[in-house]
C-alpha cells in the first residue's frame, strides 16, 4: 500500500513507471463521455443492440422455417405453432420477422460500409489532391446527384433479372456514394490549410499518412455521423423498394417483402399480426440508428447547439 | 573564469563569423494567381514575394520583420518549400532544393524544420504528445518503438516539459507549453536550420521571453540556425544577429542587429523603429507616422512599393525600383537615397 501511493508521486521523470499510472483522456474517450450523457442515445444503442441479438438468434427463438411454405395453412391466425401467424405461402411470419431483420440489418450495414469505402476514398483524394482530380471526381458525383435515385435504382433492378443480396448492396453504394464524397471533400479542405498538416508535410510525411494518420481522424466525426444515419436511410430504401416488388426478390424475408405481403386490403384488415410487427421492426430500428447518430454529432462536436 | 568566458564568447563569435552560407534564396517569387470570371481564369496576380534574394549564415538568427501581409510567412514557406516558388531558387547547403522532387525532397527535409505562430492549430489535436514528438522519428529514420520513446522523453525534458507529459493529448496544455510542444517536435530529427514563424506572438508577454530564452538556449545546444519570423521589432532585437526588414514582398533593408536598430536608412525602418515604445521617459523622439495602407500585393506601386508612403519620396522613386545594395560592411538598403 505505501510504495504504491509513493510510486504514484510525481517523482520527477527518472521515475519511468508514471506515464503508465497517470490516465490521460484522449479526445476519443472524451466524445465517449459526451455520447454517455445522452440518454435517449445510449437507450437507443441497448434497443438497436437487442433487435441485433433476436435477429442473430433467430434459430433459437422459433423453430419455424421463413422460407418453407406450407400450402394447408395459407394466412392463418396466430396459433401456438404460428406465433403471428403466415402468409399467403404459407410460410410462419414470425420466423420471417426474425429472420428478415437479419437481411435488413446486413443489407443496411454493408451498403452503408461499401458507400463508406467509396465515399471516404474518393473524398479523400478530391479533397486532399484538389485540382483536376477533384474537379473530375465533384463532376461525377454531380452527375449522380442530377439522376434521381428511384428511378435509376428501378431502371438498374428492371434490367437486372436476379437480384441478390450483394447485387442489391453493390447497385446502392454505386449509386449513392456523392453525398458522402462531397462531406468529406468539404472537411478536407477545411482541414487541408491548417498549419499541422503543414508540419507534417515539413516532416517529409507521405500523402498517404497525412490521410490517415491527420486528415481522417480530424475528419471522423463527420464520417461516423453520416455513417450512422446512412445505415438507417438504406434500411428504408430496402424496404421500400421491396415493398414496390424491386429489392431482394422473395422468397428470401426481408421487412420491407414482409410488409409488401400486405398490399391487400384483406390482409390489412383481418391480419394486423402479418404487417404491423414488421412495420414496427423498421421504425424502432431507424429511429435508435437516427438517435444514436445525433447522439454521435453532438459528442464529435461539443459546440453543435443541443436543443 | 572571466577569460574563460571572454574566450567562449570569442569562439562563438567566431563560429557566426565563418560565413558558412546554410541557406540562400536567389530572386525569388511567389505570386498567388487571383481566379475571376465566369471560367475562373487568372485575372491577376497577388505578389507575397516579389523577388527576393538572401543568405542565412550557419549558426545565426536572421529576424525577418514586416507587416501583416508583406509575405514573411510565405518567404519563409516558399524556403521549406512548403510552397512552390513561382520562380528563382532556394539553396540548401548549395543544393538547388526548388526543383526536386518529393522523394528526394524527403531527405532534406529532415535537415530543416519549421515552427508555426498558432500553437492551438499547429499540433495535431487527435495525437498524444509522444506520438506527435515521434512522428517525425517514425517517418524520417528507422528509429525503433523503444528508441523513439526514448528520444522523445529526452526532448520533453530539454523543452521544460515532463518525460509523462507524452501520454497526454495538446487539449491538456497552455499555448506555452505546446509552442514547447512544436519546438521539440522540430528538434526531433535534429535539423539544422529551423524557421520561427511567429513562434511567441500568440503567446503573454511573460511566456514569450521564456518561449524566446528556450529557442536561444537551444540554439547554441544544437548549433542551430534560425530564419526568426515575427511582426514585433523588440523581439526580433532580443534572439536575433541580423535583421531584414520586409515590405511588400520585398526586403527594404538588410543589417547586422546592432548597426540597423542603431542607424536605420531606409525611411520604412526608421517609421518602424520611431513607433516602438520607449522605456526612458526622459528620450525625446520624433514619431514618424505613416499615413495610408499597405498597398494592394496584387497591384503594388511601380518603382519603390514604398513611395506611396515614404516621406522622402522623390520622381525616380516612381520609375525605378531600388536594387538591394551594401551601404557599408553588411547593411544593405534598397532605396534610392543610398545609391
Amino acid at each position: 500500500m505505501h510504495t504504491n501511493l509513493e510510486s504514484s508521486l510525481p517523482t520527477g521523470p527518472e521515475n519511468a513507471p508514471i506515464d503508465q499510472q497517470y490516465q490521460h483522456k484522449t479526445p476519443f474517450q472524451l466524445a465517449y463521455q459526451r455520447f454517455l450523457k445522452n440518454k435517449l442515445a445510449v437507450v437507443s444503442v441497448f434497443v438497436l443492440l437487442a433487435i441485433v441479438i433476436v435477429c442473430i438468434s433467430a434459430p433459437l427463438l422459433t423453430s419455424q422455417d421463413p422460407i418453407e411454405t406450407d400450402v394447408f395453412n395459407i394466412e392463418k391466425s396466430p396459433t401456438d405453432e404460428h406465433i403471428l401467424g403466415t402468409n399467403g405461402q404459407g410460410q410462419d411470419n414470425f420466423a420471417r420477422l426474425l429472420y428478415g431483420g437479419r437481411i435488413s440489418l446486413i443489407v443496411g450495414f454493408s451498403a452503408m460500409f461499401f458507400t463508406l469505402v467509396i465515399g471516404v476514398l474518393l473524398g479523400s483524394i478530391a479533397g486532399y489532391y484538389g485540382g483536376k482530380v477533384d474537379s473530375i471526381i465533384m463532376r461525377g458525383a454531380d452527375i449522380m446527384l442530377m439522376l434521381p435515385f428511384l428511378v435509376l435504382v428501378l431502371t438498374i433492378m428492371a434490367v437486372i433479372d436476379k437480384v441478390t443480396i450483394g447485387l442489391f448492396v453493390t447497385i446502392i453504394a454505386l449509386t449513392s456514394w456523392p453525398n458522402l464524397t462531397r462531406i468529406i471533400r468539404a472537411t478536407y479542405l477545411s482541414l487541408r490549410e491548417q498549419e499541422f498538416v503543414l508540419g507534417a508535410r515539413a516532416i517529409g510525411a507521405s500523402d498517404v499518412r497525412i490521410i490517415f494518420k491527420h486528415f481522417i481522424p480530424n475528419a471522423i466525426g463527420p464520417i461516423i455521423v453520416n455513417a450512422t444515419l446512412m445505415m438507417a436511410t438504406y434500411i428504408i430504401v430496402e424496404s421500400g423498394l421491396s415493398f414496390i416488388g424491386f429489392g431482394i426478390p422473395q422468397p428470401t424475408p426481408t421487412w420491407g417483402n414482409m410488409i409488401s405481403e400486405a398490399q391487400n386490403i384483406r390482409i390489412l384488415r383481418d391480419h394486423p399480426e402479418a404487417w404491423i410487427p414488421p412495420g414496427l421492426a423498421i421504425l424502432i430500428t431507424v429511429l435508435s440508428i437516427n438517435f444514436i447518430g445525433d447522439g454521435l454529432r453532438d459528442a464529435f462536436n461539443p459546440k453543435s447547439n443541443r436543443r | 573564469m572571466a577569460i574563460e568566458q571572454e574566450q567562449l564568447a570569442k569562439q562563438k563569435f567566431e563560429k557566426k563569423q565563418s560565413n558558412e552560407i546554410i541557406m540562400q534564396a536567389n530572386q525569388i517569387k511567389k505570386y498567388f494567381p487571383i481566379k475571376g470570371g465566369i471560367f475562373k481564369h487568372t485575372v491577376g496576380h497577388i505578389k507575397a514575394v516579389d523577388d527576393i534574394s538572401l543568405s542565412i549564415i550557419k549558426g545565426e538568427t536572421l529576424g525577418l520583420v514586416g507587416e501583416s501581409g508583406s509575405g514573411k510567412s510565405t518567404l519563409g514557406r516558399v524556403l521549406l518549400r512548403l510552397l512552390e516558388p513561382t520562380e528563382g531558387e532556394v539553396l540548401f547547403e548549395g543544393t538547388d532544393i526548388s526543383h526536386l522532387n518529393n522523394r528526394k525532397l524527403r531527405k532534406y527535409r529532415k535537415d530543416m524544420q519549421i515552427v508555426f505562430q498558432d500553437p492551438f492549430a499547429s499540433l495535431n489535436s487527435k495525437m498524444s504528445v509522444g506520438e506527435l514528438i515521434e512522428e517525425p522519428l517514425l517517418v524520417q529514420t528507422s528509429a525503433t518503438k523503444s528508441e523513439r520513446k526514448q528520444k522523445s522523453i529526452e526532448l520533453l525534458e530539454k523543452v521544460g516539459l515532463r518525460a509523462n507529459d507524452r501520454a497526454k493529448y495538446p487539449h491538456e496544455f497552455s499555448g506555452g507549453q505546446r509552442q514547447r510542444i512544436s519546438i521539440a517536435r522540430a528538434l526531433a530529427l535534429n535539423p539544422k536550420f529551423i524557421i520561427c514563424d511567429e513562434p511567441v506572438s500568440a503567446l503573454d508577454v511573460s511566456i514569450q521571453a521564456q518561449v524566446l530564452n528556450l529557442m536561444a538556449d537551444l540554439q547554441e545546444e544544437f548549433n542551430l540556425t534560425y530564419l526568426f519570423i515575427a511582426h514585433d521589432l523588440s523581439v526580433v532585437k532580443h534572439i536575433s544577429d541580423r535583421v531584414a526588414v520586409m515590405y511588400l514582398g520585398r526586403i527594404a533593408e538588410l543589417a547586422p542587429k546592432k548597426l540597423l536598430y542603431s542607424n536605420p536608412l531606409h525611411p520604412y525602418t526608421k517609421a518602424l523603429l520611431s513607433s516602438v515604445p520607449s522605456t526612458n521617459v526622459r528620450e525625446k523622439r520624433e514619431k514618424i507616422k505613416l499615413s495610408g495602407d499597405l498597398p494592394s500585393p496584387a497591384n503594388p506601386p511601380s518603382g519603390c512599393a514604398f513611395r506611396t508612403r515614404c516621406p522622402m519620396v522623390h520622381d525616380r522613386c516612381g520609375t525605378e525600383r531600388p536594387e538591394l545594395n551594401e551601404v557599408e560592411n553588411g547593411h544593405y538598403v534598397a532605396c534610392h537615397l543610398f545609391d
